[in-house]
C-alpha cells in the first residue's frame, strides 16, 4: 500500500468510527445512505475539520465580483457563497462537495465504503451479453448522434481560421466537414443470471419502523447486486401463516395480521427455485426478514429442514435478518445458529440482527461481505 | 526524487516545447531557478497535491482527507488539477498525462511565471529552497517517532498542534523582533531597596535644599515607575509572543519528540506562509506571463480557441469569491498600462477632471520596469493597498458581501471603493486570520498560560475557540486562557482541561 493509501485508509477509518472517536465531534457529513431520488442521489463527501482559531464567516463577509446591487441576494443559507468550488489544492476552508452520482455509483461507493467483495458469478460464462456505450467522437455518423458542442467549437475554429469571423456579427454556420458526432463501442461480457427473493414476515408483530428498515435495506442489496450482475430478477414473498407472492409495491405495504409459520414462505421458495431457477445456471440469494417470531418448535424445525434440503444447496448464500419489534420473541435466529455454523467464513447461510435503522449498514456489511 | 515518483522522462515533443518556453520565458525577463517538469497520472497527481507538492510528507490521515476529496472529484468530472509546482532550488512542476499540447503548453509558461516569483518575490526570500529534503526529513522522523510511541499517540500529537499551525507570527523570518540582548546589569541580585535607592536619578542639590529639589513625593513616583519597569521585565514572556507555536516548544512541558513535532510543524507552517501571503500576486504573475507568452510567442492558429477557452475557465469571477487569478491578472496589467501612460504621482492624484484622468497618457513606458518592481516587492496586502484604485475596482465590479441573519441569506453589502479596499485588506491581513500573542505564561502566578486576541472589530468564533483551546490544553498541561471581546466587553476564556469558563476582564 502506498503512503497516500495508508493516509487514506486512516482517514477512512476515522471517518467510520473505527478509530480515533475522539475525531468524531469534527466530522461532517450527511448520511451515506437516505436519499433514494429516480437514479440520482446526492452523497456529500465526510470532511474533518481541525479547529483554529478564527473568525465567524457570518460576521467577517468577504468579498466578491461581478453585477448586483448591494442588498442582492448571493444564495440562501449559512454556507459561505463559493466556498467548495475552490480550486482543487487550495487548502483551508474547503466544504464538502456535493456529487450527482448515479445508481451504478452508488452502488460502487457502497461497495468500497464497506469493502465489500466482488461476487464470482456462477453460470453461462460462454454466453455473452452485448451493450453499446457512447465513449468517442468521429467525423461522421447520423444527425441524432451530432455533438453540438463540438461541432460548434470545430465550426468556430474553422472561421476563425478562414478570417471570416465577424465580432460584430458572431455568426458561425458549421459545414460539412464541421461535424462532430458521437461514437460508440460495443462491450460485451459473459452473462450470468441473478434472482433475488425477499421474503417478509407481514404478521401483526411487524410494525412500519421494521418495514421501513426492511425496505431500505433491500434497496442497497439490490442496489449492489444489479452492480454485480448484468440482469438481475427480484421476486417477493409474504407471509404471516400462509405465504404468497405479492409485486414490489405490495411486499413494502401490505399489512396483515395474523400468526407466522416461517415455512410457509421456505416451501414457497423452495418451489420457486425449483420450477424456475435451476442452479446451474442461476446465482440464487433468498433473503429472509422477520421479527424472530415463528408459530412453534414443530413449524421452526420444519423451516430448518426445509433450508438444509432444498434453499441452501441452490443458493449462493441464505440470508436471513432479524429486526427487533416490541412484540417478537426473536427465537428464530438462535434456531438458525444452532443449526447452521453461521459464524464460519464459508457458511453459505448468513445472520444479522438489525436493531435500528442506524444498524443496517452494519448489517448490508454482514449480508454481503462474503463475496458469495 | 525522480526515482520514487516513478515518472516518465518527458516526451520528445514536450521537451522541445519546455526548450522552448524557458527560453521565451528568459528572454522576457523572467529569471528562475532550473525548472524540472515531470508527467504524471491523475492519480499520482492528486497524491503530490494532496502532499501539497511534495512526494513525501508525515504520515496524517489530512493529506488521506485531500486525496480522496481530489480523486473523488476528479472521478466525477468535478474538477481536476492541471499544474502544479513547488518552491524550491530547482523547481519541480507536474504536467498531467493525457493533458492535450495546447494544456501543457499553458501549464509551462504559467509555471515559468511562478518560479520567476519564487526566485524574485522579497517574501519567499527565506524559504528552504530544500524542501524536498527536509519534508522527507520530518516525514521518516515522525514515522519514527510513531514506530516508538504508537501512531495513535503521535497522529492525536499533531493534531493538536495542528489546531494551532496558524498561530505563528509571519513576519518573523523578515525582522528582528526582540533586541539584541546587550550586558545586562546583574540587578536581580542586589536586595529590592538598595537597588531601588541607588538608581533613582536625583537632581543634584545641596544637602540642604534637596528636600525641596527632590521632594519625596516626587523620588517615591520615580521608585514606582522603576518597580513596575522591574515588574515588566520580570513578566514572561517580556514581549507578548506572536510565535506561539515557538513559545510552546521552548517553554510548554514536552517531551523531547513532541517537542521535535512542534518544531517540524511550525517549520512547514512557514515555509508554506509566503504562498498564502501573495496568493493574488503570484497567481496573477503567473497568469500575466502565461497569457503573454501564448498569444505573442507559442500558439499557432489551430490552439486560439482552445487556448481561450481554457484561460477563460481559469480567469471565471464567482460572486460568492475571489478569483485570485483573475484579480492578480488585472492588477499587475492595470499598472503596467498606469506607469505606460504615467497615471501615477502628484499630479495625477491631485486631477479631479474625470476625463482627464481617463485619458491620461504622458507616454512614459514604465509599465514592464514597474511590474518588475512590484513582484519583487510586494505582497498581496501591501500589492492591493497601494495599487488598488477606485477605477480599477468600478471596472472590475468588486463588491463586498455579508450575511443577513434575519433572512438567513448572503447579500452583495456595498460597492464603494472603501468599503471594499479596507474588507479585502482585512482578509489578507495576517490571511483572514485573528492574531494571538502568548500574553503572561505565569498567569495570576499560577503558570498559567494567558493568550491575548488582539480584537480587531471581529469577535472569535465562539465554538471553535473553545475546541482550540483544548488542544492548547493538552499541550501548556496548565489551564489556558484567551482574553479577547465580545462586542464592546472584554472577557476571558478559560479551559482548564475539565470545563470551560468565560468572565468579564480587562487587559491591563
Amino acid at each position: 500500500m502506498s503512503r497516500i493509501q495508508q493516509d487514506q485508509s486512516r482517514f477512512r477509518n476515522i471517518v467510520r468510527g473505527k478509530i480515533r472517536q475522539n475525531l468524531k465531534k469534527y466530522i461532517s457529513r450527511g448520511e451515506l445512505i437516505g436519499k433514494q431520488g429516480k437514479d440520482l442521489v446526492s452523497i456529500p463527501l465526510p470532511q474533518i475539520e481541525i479547529p483554529r482559531f478564527k473568525y465567524d464567516p457570518k460576521d467577517s463577509g468577504g468579498t466578491g465580483q461581478g453585477d448586483g446591487k448591494p442588498g442582492d441576494s448571493l444564495g440562501p443559507g449559512s454556507q459561505q457563497p463559493g466556498e467548495g468550488k475552490g480550486e482543487a489544492g487550495e487548502g483551508e476552508g474547503q466544504k464538502a462537495v456535493e456529487v450527482d452520482v448515479t445508481l451504478d455509483e452508488l452502488a460502487q461507493l457502497l461497495g468500497e465504503e464497506l469493502e465489500l467483495p466482488r461476487i464470482e458469478p456462477r453460470g453461462q460464462k460462454q454466453v455473452v451479453t452485448e451493450k453499446d456505450r457512447y465513449t468517442g467522437i468521429r467525423n461522421v455518423g447520423p444527425d441524432s448522434l451530432r455533438h453540438f458542442k463540438r461541432t460548434y467549437k470545430q465550426a468556430l475554429k474553422r472561421t476563425i481560421a478562414m478570417g471570416q469571423y465577424n465580432g460584430e456579427r458572431p455568426v458561425v454556420v458549421p459545414i460539412r466537414h464541421d461535424m462532430r458526432y458521437r461514437t460508440w463501442n460495443t462491450v460485451s461480457s459473459p452473462q450470468s443470471n441473478a434472482v433475488v427473493i425477499y421474503m417478509m414476515d407481514v404478521s401483526g408483530s411487524m410494525g412500519d419502523e421494521q418495514k421501513e428498515i426492511v425496505r431500505i435495506e433491500s434497496f442497497w442489496i439490490n442496489a449492489w447486486l444489479r452492480s454485480q450482475y448484468k440482469g438481475i430478477e427480484t421476486r417477493y414473498v409474504v407471509h404471516d401463516a400462509t405465504a404468497r407472492e405479492v409485486d414490489e409495491h405490495t411486499f413494502f405495504h401490505t399489512r396483515e395480521s395474523g400468526g407466522t409459520m416461517i415455512s410457509s414462505a421456505y416451501k414457497l421458495c423452495a418451489q420457486m427455485i425449483a420450477d424456475d431457477y435451476p442452479s446451474a445456471d442461476w446465482n440464487i440469494y433468498p433473503f429472509h426478514f422477520s421479527d424472530g417470531d415463528n408459530w412453534s418448535v414443530d413449524d421452526t424445525a420444519r423451516c430448518i429442514r426445509l433450508l438444509k434440503e432444498d434453499i441452501v444447496p441452490a443458493s449462493n448464500q441464505f440470508s436471513y435478518g432479524q429486526v427487533e419489534s416490541p412484540y417478537g420473541s426473536g427465537q428464530f435466529i438462535k434456531d438458525i445458529r444452532e443449526n447452521f455454523k453461521t459464524a464460519a467464513a464459508d457458511c453459505a447461510v448468513v445472520v444479522s440482527e438489525i436493531k435500528d435503522k442506524d444498524a443496517i449498514v452494519k448489517s448490508i456489511k454482514e449480508f454481503l461481505g462474503a463475496g458469495r | 526524487m525522480i526515482e520514487y515518483l516513478h515518472v516518465r522522462s518527458l516526451p520528445p515533443e514536450l521537451w522541445a516545447w519546455k526548450v522552448k518556453i524557458e527560453k521565451i520565458a528568459r528572454d522576457q525577463g523572467l529569471d528562475f531557478f532550473e525548472t524540472v517538469f515531470e508527467v504524471v497520472g491523475y492519480d499520482k497527481m492528486n497524491e503530490v497535491a494532496a502532499y501539497g507538492g511534495f512526494p513525501t510528507r508525515y504520515p496524517h490521515w489530512k493529506f488521506g482527507m485531500e486525496f480522496e476529496q481530489l480523486s473523488k472529484s476528479y472521478t466525477y468530472g468535478l474538477s481536476k488539477i492541471y499544474e502544479l509546482v513547488i518552491n524550491t532550488d530547482p523547481c519541480y512542476a507536474y504536467l498531467l498525462e493525457g493533458n492535450e499540447l495546447v494544456d501543457q503548453k499553458l501549464v509551462m509558461a504559467h509555471v515559468y511565471g511562478h518560479c520567476d516569483f519564487f526566485k524574485n518575490n522579497y517574501y519567499f526570500s527565506q524559504t528552504n529552497r530544500k524542501m524536498i529534503d527536509a519534508m522527507a526529513n520530518h516525514a521518516s522522523r515522525i514515522r519514527r517517532y510513531a514506530d516508538l510511541h504508537g501512531p495513535t499517540v503521535v497522529e492525536e500529537f499533531i493534531d493538536s498542534v495542528l489546531s494551532l499551525e496558524n498561530l505563528i507570527d509571519r513576519f518573523r523570518p523578515y525582522i528582528r523582533r526582540t533586541p539584541v540582548a546587550g550586558p545586562k546589569k546583574r540587578k536581580e541580585d542586589l536586595p529590592d531597596e538598595l537597588m531601588m535607592d541607588h538608581d533613582v536619578p536625583r537632581l543634584r542639590a545641596k544637602e540642604y535644599m534637596d528636600e525641596f529639589v527632590n521632594p519625596d513625593a516626587y523620588v517615591e513616583a520615580l521608585r514606582q515607575k522603576q518597580r513596575d519597569a522591574h515588574q515588566k521585565e520580570s513578566r514572561f514572556p517580556a514581549q507578548p509572543e506572536r510565535d506561539v507555536l515557538l513559545f510552546l516548544m521552548e517553554h510548554a512541558p514536552l517531551q523531547k519528540w513532541q517537542r521535535n513535532v512542534v518544531g517540524i510543524l511550525r517549520e512547514e507552517a512557514y515555509y508554506f506562509a509566503p504562498q498564502g501571503m501573495t496568493k493574488i500576486m503570484n497567481e496573477g504573475w503567473a497568469s500575466y506571463w502565461h497569457a503573454k507568452i501564448m498569444t505573442r510567442h507559442v500558439l499557432d492558429d489551430s490552439e486560439i480557441i482552445d487556448y481561450a477557452d481554457r484561460h477563460s475557465g481559469t480567469m471565471a469571477t464567482s460572486k460568492g469569491r475571489l478569483n485570485p487569478y483573475k484579480l492578480g491578472i488585472e492588477l499587475f496589467r492595470n499598472i503596467e498600462e498606469r506607469w505606460n501612460r504615467g497615471q501615477f504621482g502628484k499630479e495625477y492624484e491631485d486631477c479631479d477632471d474625470m476625463a482627464e484622468r481617463a485619458h491620461w497618457d504622458r507616454r512614459l513606458g514604465l509599465g514592464m520596469q514597474k511590474v518588475f518592481e512590484v513582484r519583487k516587492l510586494y505582497n498581496d496586502v501591501t500589492f492591493l493597498d497601494e495599487f488598488l484604485t477606485p477605477e480599477f475596482c468600478a471596472e472590475q465590479k468588486l463588491f463586498t458581501f455579508g450575511h443577513n441573519r434575519k433572512a438567513d441569506e448572503w447579500q452583495i453589502a456595498s460597492r464603494e471603493f472603501k468599503d471594499v479596499k479596507k474588507k479585502l485588506l482585512f482578509q489578507l491581513t495576517n490571511m483572514g486570520q485573528p492574531v494571538l500573542e502568548v500574553e503572561d505564561a505565569n498567569f495570576e502566578n499560577r503558570g498559567e498560560l494567558l493568550l491575548r486576541h488582539l480584537h480587531e472589530g471581529l469577535d472569535l468564533a465562539d465554538d471553535y475557540a473553545r475546541e482550540t483551546m483544548q488542544n492548547l490544553f493538552k499541550i501548556w498541561k496548565r489551564p489556558v486562557h484567551v482574553a479577547t471581546r465580545k462586542g464592546t466587553k472584554g472577557i476571558l476564556l478559560t479551559c482548564d482541561g475539565a470545563k470551560q469558563s468565560e468572565r468579564l476582564f480587562e487587559v491591563a
